[in-house]
C-alpha cells in the first residue's frame, strides 16, 4: 500500500476515533420542544413554555372503559383513591368528594382574605343589614338547607362570593357520584401529575401506577375483568413518542440498513464489498451525530433516524464507484471520469439541505446540519479512502441480464417526452387550482402524535367537556406581588367583559392567592370587634334572628382581621396550589400571570379594551391562532429557504456548466419530479407541511446526481463511451432502488415526520430517475446500438 | 372546577329536600302487621291520580330564628314523573322535576340552574322517592326508604326515614298524611332539628 494512501486511510481512522469519543459524550434526547419553534418573544416563549411544561403538560386524562357503569363507578373510584395516597401525583379528579375538602376547607377558613367583595362598608350596619335580609329569603328558599349551616359564621356569603368566582367553568356528565362520558360508557378521571409532562421517564412511571391501581381495583371489583385502561394527554404523548421514535426511527433505520445491505449483497456477491459500500454511509452518519452535538448540544431522536436518510442517498456515492467501474479497471481510472460529476452533486445536495441549516426549528437546523456534514464525509471517504481499501482486481458488477433491458428502457424513454410534458402540465395545473389549500398549516401537522391518538385526545376532551382555552391573557411584572396586583386590575376589567358578554369567564392567579396589598386592604375593611359587633346589633334590630346566632361571625372576622397574610405556601396540601402554579409563573428574573379566558365571543374587542385599560405589558395569546401563525411563519420562512436553495442550485450548475441548455438538462427533471411529486401527495388528500418540504429537498439532492450522471458525456471511442454509459446507468438503477428502500420503509412510520420525508422521497426518486432519463438528450451512438 | 358541582349538589339537595315535603312519599315496610294491606290500598288509591293541582302554605321552624318563615304557592304533578312546586310568596321560586331533570327558576342566586338527576344519586333517590309515591310505585320507594304506616284507611300517615347514610345526612324523616287518595301534609324533620310543615290546600280536583 503507498503511502499517500496509508495517510488517507490514516486520516480517516484519527477522524473515526474522535467522532466516536464525542458522540459517546453526547446527550440524546426525545424531547419533543425541539422541533417546536425557538421562540422569539416573550409571548411565544410563554406559549412553548406551556406546551412543554406548565400545568396544562402535566394533565393526563384517564378513561376506564368495557364494563356497565355500576361496575365502572367503584373502578373510578377504587383508583383515584389509591392515586391519592401516591406523591406522584398533585390531584386525581373523578368527581367525587375525596380530595375536595382541604380546598373548601381552605375557602371557607380565608374567605375573608379571598372574597372579592370584602371592602370598607362591607361590615357597615346597613350593608349587614341587607344581608341578614337576604339570609332569610334564603333561608325561606329552595336553597335555604345550603346556607343554614354555614349562616352563623358567615352572614355575608363571603363563602358563596369565593366559591362564585369559579362556577361556569365547564364539567362532566356524572353517575354515581363519578364523572362519566356522556353515553356512560367510560369513567373519567383528570389526573395532575407532579412531573412535568415531557419527562417521559416519570410519565411513564406514573402511567404504570395508574394501571396498577386499575388492576387492583379490578381485583376487588367483580364483573370488571374487560375494563380497560386509556389515557391522554401530554405526558403520555410523551412516552408513546419516546417509544415510538425509538421503534420507528431506530427500527426502521435498522431495517432500511438490512434491506439494503442485502440487495448489495445480491448484487455484488462479496461481503468485503458491501462493508465497503457501506463504509461512507457509516462515517458520514458518525461524523454528522458527532457535528449536530457539537452544533446542538444534544442529538434529537429523530435526527438519529436521519441515518436513513444518509443511507438513501450517501451509499449512491460507492455504488456509483463500484459499478461504473469496468471488471479489472482500477478505481483510479474510474475517480476522474466520474469525481467531477459526484462533487457537483454532492453540492447541489449541499445547497438544498442549506435551507434546512438556516431554519429556525431546530430540528430541522439539525437535519440539515446532519445531512450536510454526513454526505460531504461520505463522499470524501468514496473519494479517498475507498480506493485505498480496495484491491487492484476488486469484484465489481460483471455484465448482468438486466443490463441490457435497462439499457433498452433507457434509451426508449426519450419517446415520452411529450406525455411528460403533459403529465406536468396537469400536475402544475393541479397544484394551481388547490393553490390555498396546498399547505396544512395548524401546528398540530408537525406533532408527532399519531393520529389515532390525537383523536382519542379529543374524545376524551369533548367527554370532560373540557375543551382546550384558546385565549389567555397574559400579565408580565418584575415581581409576585405586582404579577398578582396586576392580575387583579385586568380581572376587574375582564368581569366587566364579561358582563357584557364578550366572553363567558376567566380565570385569575389572584382568585387562588390575592396580592399582599388586596388582602391588607380587605383585613383594613373589617372593622374591629367591638365596633363589628356594634354594627351587627343594629343590624339585627327587629329581625327574627336569635339572638346570639352569630358569635362565629364575630369570632371569624376578628381573626381574619389579624391573621397572617396568605402566601404561596398556605395552599400547600390543596388543589389549589397546583392551580396557582399553573397561573403564576416565574421567568427567570420576572414573574407572568396567566389568565385563561373561556367562550371568547368578541377576541378584538376584548384586546382593545385592553390597551384601552392603559395597562401595560399585557398579551392577549390566541393559544391556538398564535401557534398556528408562528408555524405558518416558519413553514413560510422554510419555503423560501427552500427557493433560496434552488437558486443557489442554478446558480452553482450554471458556474459549473456554463450553459443553459446543460443547465436545464439537470433542473428539468428535478423541477419536473418536484412537481409531480407534491401533485400526486395533494392528490392523495395529503396536506403538506413542513416535513415534505424538507423531502422535497432531499429529492433535489438524490435526483441532482441521476440528472447529472445522465446529462455526463465521456469523450473517448465510442464503444469504451456506451459501455461506460450502460455502467452509470446500471449504477443510477441501483442507486435509485436503495434510496426508494431506504425512504420507502419510513413510509411505514406512524411518526408523521418520518412518514412524510419518507413517502416524499420514496416517490420523487423514481420519478427523478425515470424523468432523468426521459429528458435526456439523444444519444447518437447508444439509440443506435439499442437497436 | 367542582366548585359549581359542589354548589349546586347542595342546592339541589336543599331543594329536593323541599319537594319531598310537598308531594307525598310512601314506603312500602310496613311496621305493624295488620297494616300491609292498607298500604297497599292507599297506593292504589295514589296511583288512581293521573293529575293534581293545590294550593299549599309552608311553615318552617329553624332553631335559629325566634319566629316561623312562612310561604305559599301552587303545587302541580302529572304522572307520572312531572312535579311543580310554584313558590308565590314572599318570593317567586319554582322549582320543577320533570323524567331525569332537575330546574331551579328565580332561585337565591336569580339564576336558573338545570340539572340531571342521575347525576346526584342521593337528590335522585329523594325524588324517584317522591314520584314513586304519587306513582304509587311501593317497589321503588322501598328502595331508598323504610316505611311505615300509622293508621289506616280512610286517614293515614305514612313514615319515611331514608336508608341511605347520605340521605340519612339531610334528613331524619319525612311525615307524610293524606286522606284517601290525597296528601294533606308533609311534615320533614331535617338531622339537626329544624323541620317544615307544608299543608296542602284543598283545592279542585
Amino acid at each position: 500500500m503507498s503511502r499517500k494512501n496509508l495517510f488517507r486511510i490514516g486520516v480517516w481512522l484519527a477522524g473515526v476515533v474522535v467522532c466516536i469519543a464525542i458522540v459517546a459524550e453526547s446527550r440524546f434526547s426525545a424531547d419533543l420542544s425541539t422541533f417546536l419553534p425557538r421562540s422569539p418573544s416573550a409571548a411565544q416563549e410563554i406559549l412553548v413554555q406551556q406546551l412543554r411544561d406548565g400545568v396544562v403538560s402535566r394533565l393526563i386524562l384517564v378513561a376506564i372503559e368495557d364494563a356497565p357503569p355500576s361496575v365502572l363507578a367503584p373502578l373510578s373510584k377504587s383508583v383515584a383513591a389509591q392515586l391519592r395516597a401516591a406523591p406522584d401525583f398533585v390531584s386525581v379528579n373523578n368527581g367525587d368528594d375525596q380530595g375536595l375538602a382541604k380546598d373548601r376547607d381552605f375557602l371557607w377558613r380565608n374567605r375573608y382574605l379571598l372574597s372579592p367583595d370584602v371592602a370598607p362598608g362591607h361590615f357597615a350596619p346597613d350593608a349587614l343589614r341587607r344581608a341578614l335580609d337576604n339570609d332569610l329569603q334564603m333561608l325561606g328558599s329552595a336553597a335555604g338547607g345550603l346556607i343554614k349551616a354555614t349562616l352563623p359564621a358567615d352572614p355575608t356569603g363571603e363563602m358563596l362570593h369565593v366559591i362564585g368566582q369559579f362556577q361556569g367553568e365547564e364539567r362532566p356528565a356524572a353517575r354515581d357520584g363519578v364523572w362519566f362520558s356522556p353515553d356512560g360508557s367510560r369513567a373519567l378521571l383528570v389526573i395532575q401529575t407532579s412531573a412535568p409532562g415531557f419527562d417521559a421517564d416519570a410519565q411513564q412511571h406514573d402511567l404504570l401506577l395508574i394501571d396498577n391501581a386499575l388492576q387492583s381495583a379490578k381485583q376487588a371489583t367483580p364483573g370488571s375483568q374487560d375494563a380497560r385502561l386509556l389515557a391522554s394527554g401530554p405526558g403520555v404523548f410523551s412516552v408513546r413518542i419516546r417509544d415510538q421514535v425509538k421503534q420507528d426511527a431506530f427500527r426502521l433505520s435498522i431495517l432500511a440498513t438490512l434491506a439494503v445491505a442485502g440487495l448489495l449483497l445480491l448484487v455484488y456477491r462479496s461481503p468485503v464489498m458491501l462493508g465497503l459500500a457501506l463504509l461512507p454511509v457509516a462515517t458520514g452518519a458518525l461524523v454528522g451525530i458527532a457535528a449536530v452535538s457539537l452544533g446542538f448540544g444534544s442529538v434529537h431522536g429523530i435526527t438519529l433516524g436521519f441515518g436513513v436518510t444518509l443511507i438513501g442517498e450517501a451509499v449512491d456515492y460507492a455504488i456509483y464507484l463500484f459499478t461504473q467501474t469496468a471488471p479489472g479497471s482500477p478505481p483510479e481510472e474510474t475517480l476522474p471520469r466520474i469525481w467531477p460529476t459526484l462533487r457537483l452533486g454532492v453540492l447541489t445536495s449541499v445547497c438544498g439541505f442549506s435551507a434546512m441549516l438556516l431554519s429556525s426549528f431546530r430540528g430541522l437546523a439539525q437535519l440539515g446540519l446532519f445531512s450536510i456534514v454526513g454526505l460531504i464525509v461520505a463522499v470524501s471517504v468514496t473519494r479517498w479512502v475507498l480506493p485505498a481499501l480496495l484491491r487492484k482486481d476488486f469484484a465489481t458488477l460483471r455484465s448482468t441480464l438486466f443490463g441490457p433491458v435497462i439499457m433498452r428502457l433507457a434509451t426508449r424513454a426519450r419517446a415520452l417526452r411529450y406525455p411528460l410534458l403533459v403529465l406536468v402540465l396537469a400536475a402544475a395545473s393541479l397544484l394551481a387550482f388547490r393553490h390555498g389549500d396546498l399547505w396544512d398549516d395548524e401546528l398540530s401537522s408537525l406533532s408527532p402524535v399519531s393520529r389515532h391518538d390525537q383523536q382519542l385526545d379529543q374524545e376524551l376532551r369533548r367527554d370532560l367537556g373540557a375543551p382546550d382555552v384558546r385565549y389567555m391573557a397574559v400579565v408580565n411584572a418584575p415581581d409576585e406581588q405586582q404579577a398578582l396586583a396586576s392580575s387583579e386590575a385586568l380581572g376587574a376589567l375582564i368581569e366587566r367583559m364579561v358582563g357584557e358578554g364578550v366572553l363567558a369567564g376567566f380565570d385569575s392567579p389572584s382568585r387562588y392567592l390575592p396580592s399582599a396589598a388586596a388582602q391588607r386592604a380587605r383585613q383594613a375593611a373589617i372593622p374591629e370587634e367591638a365596633s363589628l359587633r356594634a354594627n351587627l346589633l343594629q343590624a339585627l334590630a327587629g329581625s327574627p334572628f336569635r339572638a346570639g346566632t352569630f358569635e362565629p361571625f364575630l369570632a371569624d372576622a376578628a381573626a381574619a382581621k389579624t391573621q397572617p397574610l396568605l402566601d404561596r405556601d398556605s395552599l400547600n396540601g390543596t388543589n389549589l396550589a397546583a392551580k396557582l402554579d399553573g397561573l403564576l409563573i416565574r421567568r427567570g428574573e420576572d414573574w407572568a400571570a396567566l389568565l385563561p379566558l373561556r367562550g371568547v365571543a368578541d377576541a378584538d374587542r376584548l384586546k382593545a379594551e385592553i390597551a384601552a385599560s392603559g395597562q401595560g405589558g399585557i398579551l392577549l395569546l390566541d393559544l391556538k391562532g398564535d401557534s398556528d401563525r408562528l408555524y405558518q411563519t416558519y413553514r413560510r420562512q422554510a419555503f423560501l429557504l427552500a427557493l433560496l436553495g434552488a437558486l443557489a442550485i442554478a446558480v452553482l450548475l450554471f458556474l459549473s456548466f456554463r450553459s443553459p441548455r446543460r443547465v436545464f438538462a439537470v433542473i428539468g427533471p428535478l423541477a419536473a419530479s418536484v412537481i409531480v411529486t407534491v401533485a400526486l401527495l395533494t392528490a392523495a388528500g395529503d396536506k403538506l407541511s413542513i416535513f415534505n418540504l424538507v423531502g422535497l429537498l432531499l429529492v433535489v439532492g438524490v435526483g441532482s446526481n441521476y440528472a447529472l450522471f445522465f446529462e455526463r458525456r465521456d469523450s473517448g471511442g465510442e464503444l469504451g463511451a456506451l459501455q461506460h454509459r450502460e455502467r452509470i446507468i446500471i449504477s443510477l438503477a441501483l442507486a435509485n432502488l436503495c434510496t426508494v428502500i431506504g425512504f420507502g420503509v419510513l413510509t411505514f412510520s406512524r411518526i408523521p415526520v418520518l412518514h412524510g420525508i419518507g413517502m416524499t422521497v420514496a416517490i420523487g426518486a423514481i420519478l427523478s430517475l425515470v424523468f432523468s432519463a426521459i429528458l435526456s438528450a439523444p444519444e447518437d451512438g447508444a439509440s443506435r446500438a439499442g437497436f | 372546577m367542582r366548585w359549581k358541582a359542589e354548589f349546586i349538589l347542595a342546592l339541589i339537595g336543599a331543594a329536593a329536600v323541599l319537594f319531598l315535603a310537598l308531594p307525598a312519599r310512601a314506603d312500602n315496610t310496613v311496621g305493624h302487621a295488620g297494616s300491609d294491606a292498607d298500604l297497599r290500598r292507599i297506593m292504589l288509591d295514589l296511583q288512581s291520580v293521573k293529575q293534581s293541582q293545590a294550593k299549599f302554605v309552608e311553615r318552617k321552624y329553624l332553631h335559629m330564628l325566634n319566629q316561623p318563615l312562612d310561604s305559599s304557592g301552587t303545587l302541580i304533578y302529572v304522572a307520572p314523573d312531572h312535579l311543580e312546586k310554584n313558590t308565590e310568596q314572599p318570593k317567586p321560586e319554582r322549582l320543577v322535576v320533570d323524567h331525569e331533570s332537575l330546574v331551579i327558576e328565580g332561585g337565591p342566586d336569580g339564576q336558573n340552574r338545570t340539572m340531571a338527576l342521575p347525576d346526584y344519586p342521593e337528590i335522585g333517590a329523594i325524588v324517584e322517592g317522591i314520584r314513586a309515591t304519587l306513582a304509587g310505585d311501593s317497589e321503588t320507594l322501598s328502595r331508598y326508604y323504610a316505611v311505615s304506616l300509622q293508621g289506616g284507611l280512610p286517614a293515614w300517615t305514612l313514615s319515611l326515614q331514608p336508608r341511605d347514610p347520605k340521605v340519612q345526612a339531610m334528613v331524619n324523616e319525612i311525615r307524610i298524611s293524606g286522606r284517601n287518595d290525597r296528601i294533606d301534609t308533609i311534615e320533614t324533620i331535617e338531622t339537626g332539628g329544624d323541620r317544615s310543615v307544608m299543608t296542602v290546600l284543598p283545592d279542585r280536583p
